[in-house]
């Protein structure tokens, strides 16, 4: 029997101690995000209301009682924030996607290991800084705080999480397909765009949903540049509310039922960042079958 | 000085001396579909392949043969220049399709292909569905009418003996199939355009024996029509469905690929003239 090995306990224990190190590890890990999921959950579900999705920012009035009344909802924010992530996603796309192509198909030359490298200093750039810039390249210039200066300051977060899933998912696609496209006299570009981009389809479409999510929770860059508005707007010339911009302004606000919006829009931003994660894993686990 | 201008003098005649020995070669060689001639292959300061002169026949199918590094493949995939995509990779020597030197300079690797098709070891279809599989390549190839690519398609899918079973799921996914016959698919992908020869990397060894036979009887009846030839690690294969066999072995010394012998399969399998195809056939190496 093997249990008869001189260490055999000693090392049973260890490995024991080992395992529940890393399962209480995984749990403190788990726990902020079950606290935070559960309490937006627990203080936004109240405020959720038919006037909130239908209607967009309304004036507290103090009734003859004294007392506040408010009302209102944050369909402004939400049509801002798709307006301008939806933007963002016009220009960030075609720029990620033939980034990630040149990067997976011609990846051996001085340029692609560049661009390679910016990519990834892009990503970790701090958002207020992508902020800045796009302040001080558009908002400045136009002397004008508008939507589109926001979204093209959410492009560039995003362009760099599109480029390098591309490559990766690219990369992936079996090299044998690409030659049975060679074998039938494709020309490079022609095979790129027949036969392997439709192959890495469902990958590519999970970076942009993960991109598409990071983009939509982003605060910081729209407090310089698309600043914020309490009526609804349609156009992305001008100032625009968003989702985390009014979560973040209604918590500051005097009146409890400000707060209980802001609550209630942090929970719609939160569920939406998450069923978008989870869109992007189902999509990936198909591609895998 | 005057010994620079003989050393020059020399080198120069033995080039024109060569260079005319070729043109004889090559005015014998014209008759045949494909001729290598002297051919020799590099990967970056590697030989891979030396000196390896083989004709191969007009509407026949050739197999080569040979154990594993001996540069079967890197002579298939050199003629049609699929080694184009490895930077590091050279050829020197010939090769003509047809009197044609296919690494000449007024040859298009793109239009080259579209004569020389090739199946590979492993199935290989786009993630298309089966009906596009097929008529991918004639697109390529420019073909505009719907209605005859539908009927070329429908023809080619007979002929690869697979549209009895995809009749029905013509615009399913190709990766739907079995592994057989998805290769029996890319078969009729690489026929479709109409090339004149086709190349087969070890075509079945990815496959079961009854996928296998059904790929086997395919080929024989392409030999109708296209001039074949096909690596193959399995010497019944070989035995089975080859008109002509070239057995190629690793120099030990310099380990580049040689063509030891070429013939007709029979002779080759039953009267070797080279002791060492005689060993590789009776399965003594290899």
């Amino acid at each position: 029997m093997i249990t008869q090995a001189s260490n055999y306990k000693q090392r049973k224990i260890v490995d024991q101690f080992m395992r529940g190190l890393m399962v209480g590890a995984t749990i403190l890990a788990l726990i902020p995000l079950f606290l935070i999921l559960g309490y937006v959950i627990f203080r936004g579900a109240s405020s959720l209301s038919l006037a909130f999705f239908t209607e967009a920012y309304k004036a507290p009035q103090m009734s003859l009682t004294g007392d506040v009344q408010s009302a209102g909802g944050v369909l402004h924010g939400i049509v801002g924030s798709i307006l301008i992530v939806g933007a963002s996603l016009l220009f960030a796309l075609p720029i990620g996607i033939l980034a990630g192509v040149f990067l997976a198909e011609y990846p051996a030359n001085s340029v692609a290991t560049t661009v390679r490298f910016a990519t990834d200093v892009l990503s970790a750039a701090p958002s207020i800084v992508v902020g800045v810039v796009a302040y001080i390249l558009i908002v400045q210039r136009t002397k004008q705080f508008s939507g589109l200066a926001g979204s093209v300051a959410l492009a560039v977060l995003m362009i760099p999480v599109i480029t390098r899933t591309t490559e990766e998912i690219l990369k992936l696609v079996p090299h044998t397909v690409r030659e049975a496209a060679i074998a039938l006299g494709t020309p490079k570009w022609k095979t790129t765009f027949t036969v392997v981009l439709p192959a890495a389809t469902s990958g590519i479409v999970t970076g942009a949903l993960l991109a598409f999510a990071r983009a939509t929770g982003e605060t910081a860059p729209l407090l310089l540049t698309v600043l914020g508005n309490n009526n609804l707007g349609y156009s992305l010339l001008e100032p625009l509310a968003a989702l985390p911009l009014l979560t973040y302004k209604y918590t500051e606000m005097p009146f409890p039922e400000l707060n209980d919006l802001a609550w209630g829009t942090a929970l719609v931003l939160t569920g939406l960042v998450l069923s978008v994660n989870l869109l992007a894993r189902w999509a990936t686990r198909s591609r895998l079958k | 000085m005057t010994q620079e201008v003989q050393i020059q003098a020399n080198i120069f005649s033995s080039l024109i001396t060569r260079f005319s020995n070729y043109q004889n070669e090559a005015v014998g060689a014209l008759s045949n579909k494909i001729q290598a001639l002297h051919f020799d292959f590099y990967y970056g300061k590697f030989q891979a392949l030396n000196d390896l002169s083989l004709a191969i026949k007009e509407r026949s199918i050739t197999a080569l043969i040979g154990p594993s590094g001996c540069g079967k493949s890197t002579f298939l995939r050199a003629i049609n220049r699929m080694h184009d995509q490895n930077p590091t990779a050279r050829a020197a020597g010939r090769i003509f399709l047809d009197g044609q030197d296919i690494y000449g300079p007024f040859t298009d690797p793109l239009l080259l292909r579209r004569r020389v098709g090739m199946v590979f070891q492993r199935p290989n279809p786009f993630t298309l569905s089966i009906f596009d599989n097929v008529a991918y390549g004639l697109r390529v190839a420019g073909w505009k009418d719907k209605k005859r690519i539908a009927e070329r398609v429908e023809e080619v899918l007979h002929q690869a003996a697979l549209w009895n079973e995809v009749k029905d799921r013509l615009n399913h996914s190709g990766l739907g199939l079995s592994g057989g016959q998805q290769q029996r698919l890319c078969i009729a992908r690489t026929i479709a355009p109409k090339p004149e020869v086709i190349l087969m990397d070890e075509p079945a060894s990815a496959l079961d024996p009854i996928s296998t036979l059904k790929i086997e009887e395919t080929m024989f009846e392409l030999r109708q029509e296209f001039t074949i030839i096909i690596v193959t690690h399995s010497m019944q294969q070989a035995a089975r469905v080859s008109d002509e066999t070239a057995f190629l072995l690793m120099n030990a010394e310099t380990r580049a690929g040689e063509l030891i012998e070429a013939g007709p399969t029979d002779q080759i399998f039953t009267n070797p003239q080279d002791k060492r195809t005689e060993d590789y056939i009776s399965g003594r190496f290899g």
